[in-house]
């Protein structure tokens, strides 16, 4: 009988965590695909330290989990607030135009 | 006390001169001032040390207290000491007398004539320094002080021939100079090297007393063995060469001409070219050890006589006509040593010192009276004008000529005899010499004088219009020194040379008994003792037929024997030969080991290879900086991957 079971956990979170890297450095539009792709990772890493936690019987890891969850929302906040700075400053968030630090 | 004054006075004039260089002057009334503090200071201490001299020369030269002062110690370094000293005896108070003299008299002439130049202070106190160190070169009492002096001089000497500095030809003159006592300074360095090897000492008393011990001494040199006093002396003979200009380190003396009349009087002239002389004098315990090196001294000074005669008699420049006769009496001095008789060459110094330094400070008054001109073949007719310079050229040449009683006559004279007395194959050359540069000493003097102060005028009516006698402030001293150069011979000759002079040398100076040229110098045959004088005649009267009663002739003369007149009118072709021989390919090898070994390889690869490494190796990094956040995102995954990678699978295993 099919079951689901840690390791199907674990290729989500794997697929989704390799969809977001891919998603920083492929994307060459738009700085909020970078950061929705954070995100992804993140969320990538949420659900393996939940199923790790579900498998392993530790709480500990859903803990983590929610802390990642706070940690993730601010930092979509503050991130999307200097964007907005940006944005206003230099009048484009396109991924290509960004490099200011070229040597 | 007093001798320690007499040195050290100069020094402090020099110094307070040279700090009111620093001084800063607001206007012309305020720059006025300090040029004549200047003045003041440098010359009213030279005139105490000149004074000092005279006290000295009474106490050590009539007296006999001939001593050594020691200052203080210099260097202590295992069997290697020496103090500052000052040595004075008999030598030294002769030198004293000129040096301070002549300088005495240079620093109140230069009062006048330099003071259209902007650079009053600085001009005193190099003045200053350099009769300092030519004081402390006499009064050394050890080689190396010696030494100390002799680079001291020299240096001044540089300072004031390139007094004018903004002229290209005065640094190249300075330089020449420099440059070419440096190739006769290594021999006397290499001499002091080689008397500490042999004495163990540079103290001049302990190697006097040793040089009997030591006259079979060898010294190897590549392999050779050589007999050591003459190879010292040899060696120290050539620092001489080129302090006093001697065939071969000649080249450098007409071109310091350069430098402002005052120092071509006292330091071309009077004093520091007679340095070497002084040297072989204050050394002659050494020397007469040597028959070689007494050899070299006397064939160098007799060459140097006629050589050097014979190029002043075609030259037009006035100061470089009265340069070569100075190289020329330099060469008498040097063959009076060669012969042994030192005093002799000492009393010729003397009086050279005197009637030289008279020649050129007046003729630094004609330059002066001329606007500055040089060249005798644009004066003429100008006796009238300048009566009181005319009647002291007279006089200085009278005495160059040695017609009695003028100071030259006594001093040629002995020379001369004391050349013929000494019996020998290069006594015999160096009398002939002697005689030949003679006449023509007395036929280039005239010429000089007739050129230069007779005939019709051949400078332009605004120079004519401008000829003036110089001021009082340079006329006295061309008296004093016109005293000098009469009455130094005839006061001066029964001391040096004659009777008296045993008891007034004293120690100074150390004669061999097989040398006895100067003793019999009083037992020459009369034509001997005439024939200087009826050559001297006969020069001035070729110079009168040629330059007075028929001045068309030399120009013919000259075209007759074209060959021989560039020949002399280049000097021998010393300055070309060495020009080929030396400096040409010198400039060669400077360019190219500043193009290929400084430019292209030291800094290719050094400095400019490195900077230029960097800057490209910096340039690749900075361009690994795209800017772009994708980039670095991925640069860091690829890193966490790597570190990942590298501790599951290899610190795991």
């Amino acid at each position: 009988m099919f079951e689901i079971g840690l390791s199907h956990y674990l290729s989500v979170a794997a697929i989704l965590f390799t969809l977001g890297i891919f998603g920083i450095f492929l994307n060459r539009k738009n700085v909020i695909i970078i950061l929705m792709s954070v995100e992804l990772m993140l969320l990538a890493v949420n659900i393996n330290l939940v199923s790790f936690s579900a498998f392993l019987g530790d709480l500990m890891g859903q803990v983590f989990a929610m802390l990642v969850l706070t940690v993730a929302a601010a930092e979509a906040a503050i991130g999307l607030a200097i964007l907005v700075i940006f944005f206003r400053n230099r009048g484009t968030i396109a991924v290509e135009d960004i490099n200011m630090m070229k040597g | 006390m007093a001798e320690t004054l007499l040195v050290f006075l100069p020094l402090i004039g020099s110094i307070i001169a040279g700090i009111i260089v620093f001084m800063p002057a607001e206007d012309k009334l305020r720059k006025h001032q300090l040029d004549l503090l200047a003045q003041v200071v440098t010359c009213g201490l030279l005139l105490v040390s000149a004074l000092l001299a005279v006290y000295l020369f009474y106490d050590v030269g009539i007296r006999g207290n001939a001593r050594t002062t020691e200052l203080f110690t210099w260097i202590s370094s295992g069997a290697f000491e020496l103090s500052w000293a000052l040595k004075v005896d008999t030598l030294t108070v002769v030198m004293m007398i000129v040096v301070t003299g002549v300088s005495a008299m240079v620093h109140v002439y230069s009062v006048g004539y330099m003071h259209h130049d902007p650079c009053v202070p600085r001009f005193m106190s190099y003045l200053s320094l350099f009769t300092f160190f030519m004081l402390m070169l006499i009064t050394s009492d050890n080689l190396v002080q010696l030494f100390f002096g002799w680079e001291g001089v020299g240096l001044a000497s540089y300072l004031l021939i390139g007094f004018w500095y903004h002229r290209p030809s005065a640094n190249a003159a300075a330089i020449k100079a420099f440059v070419v006592n440096r190739v006769g300074d290594f021999g006397f360095g290499l001499g002091i090297f080689a008397t500490f090897m042999l004495f163990d000492t540079v103290h001049l008393d302990t190697i006097f007393a040793a040089v009997p011990n030591h006259t079979g001494s060898v010294l190897n040199i590549f392999g050779g063995e050589f007999h050591a006093l003459t190879i010292i002396c040899l060696l120290l003979f050539l620092g001489a060469m080129g302090k006093s200009a001697q065939l071969g380190l000649h080249t450098w003396l007409p071109d310091a001409m350069e430098g402002p009349t005052p120092v071509s009087a006292l330091i071309h002239a009077a004093t520091m070219v007679t340095a070497g002389v002084f040297m072989v004098a204050r050394l002659s315990p050494m020397f007469e050890y040597s028959d070689t090196a007494l050899t070299v001294v006397t064939l160098v000074g007799g060459t140097t006589a006629i050589f050097a005669a014979t190029v002043g008699c075609v030259q037009n420049d006035i100061k470089r006509v009265i340069a070569y006769s100075t190289c020329s009496q330099l060469g008498y001095m040097f063959f009076a040593c060669g012969v042994s008789a030192y005093s002799a060459g000492i009393f010729h110094l003397m009086t050279h010192g005197f009637f030289k330094a008279l020649l050129f400070l007046g003729a630094g008054s004609v330059i002066h009276a001329m606007s500055d001109e040089q060249d005798m073949r644009k004066m003429g007719g100008i006796w009238k004008m300048i009566p009181v310079t005319y009647s002291l050229m007279w006089i200085g040449s009278l005495a160059l000529a040695g017609v009695p009683p003028f100071a030259g006559y006594f001093s040629k004279d002995i020379i001369l005899e004391s050349a013929y007395a000494s019996h020998t194959g290069i006594g015999q050359y160096a009398f002939w010499m002697g005689i030949l540069a003679a006449t023509l000493t007395a036929f280039y003097s005239w010429r000089l004088l007739f050129m230069t102060f007779h005939g019709a005028p051949r400078a332009d009516d605004r120079v004519m219009a401008h000829v003036h006698e110089s001021p009082k402030v340079m006329i006295v001293p061309l008296i004093v020194l016109a005293l000098g150069a009469i009455l130094a011979g005839l006061l001066a000759h029964d001391l040096f040379v004659g009777e008296k002079a045993a008891t007034f040398w004293a120690a100074a100076i150390q004669i061999l008994p097989s040398h006895p040229a100067l003793a019999n110098a009083h037992h020459v045959p009369g034509w001997v003792k005439y024939l200087p004088l009826v050559v001297g005649i006969l020069g001035i009267s070729t110079a009168y037929v040629l330059y007075v009663m028929r001045p068309d002739l030399p120009p013919k003369i000259a075209g007759k024997a074209q060959g021989l007149y560039k020949f002399l009118l280049n000097k021998w072709y010393f300055d070309e030969l060495y020009d080929a021989i030396f400096v040409k390919p010198a400039f060669k090898i400077g360019r190219a080991l500043w193009k290929g070994g400084d430019g292209a390889l030291i800094d290719g690869i050094g400095p400019d290879g490195v900077s230029n490494a960097v800057r490209v190796l910096s340039r690749r990094v900075a361009a690994l900086q795209t800017g772009y956040l994708y980039h670095y995102a991925f640069a860091m995954l690829i890193g966490i991957a790597a570190l990942i990678s590298w501790y599951i699978f290899l610190k795991g295993a």
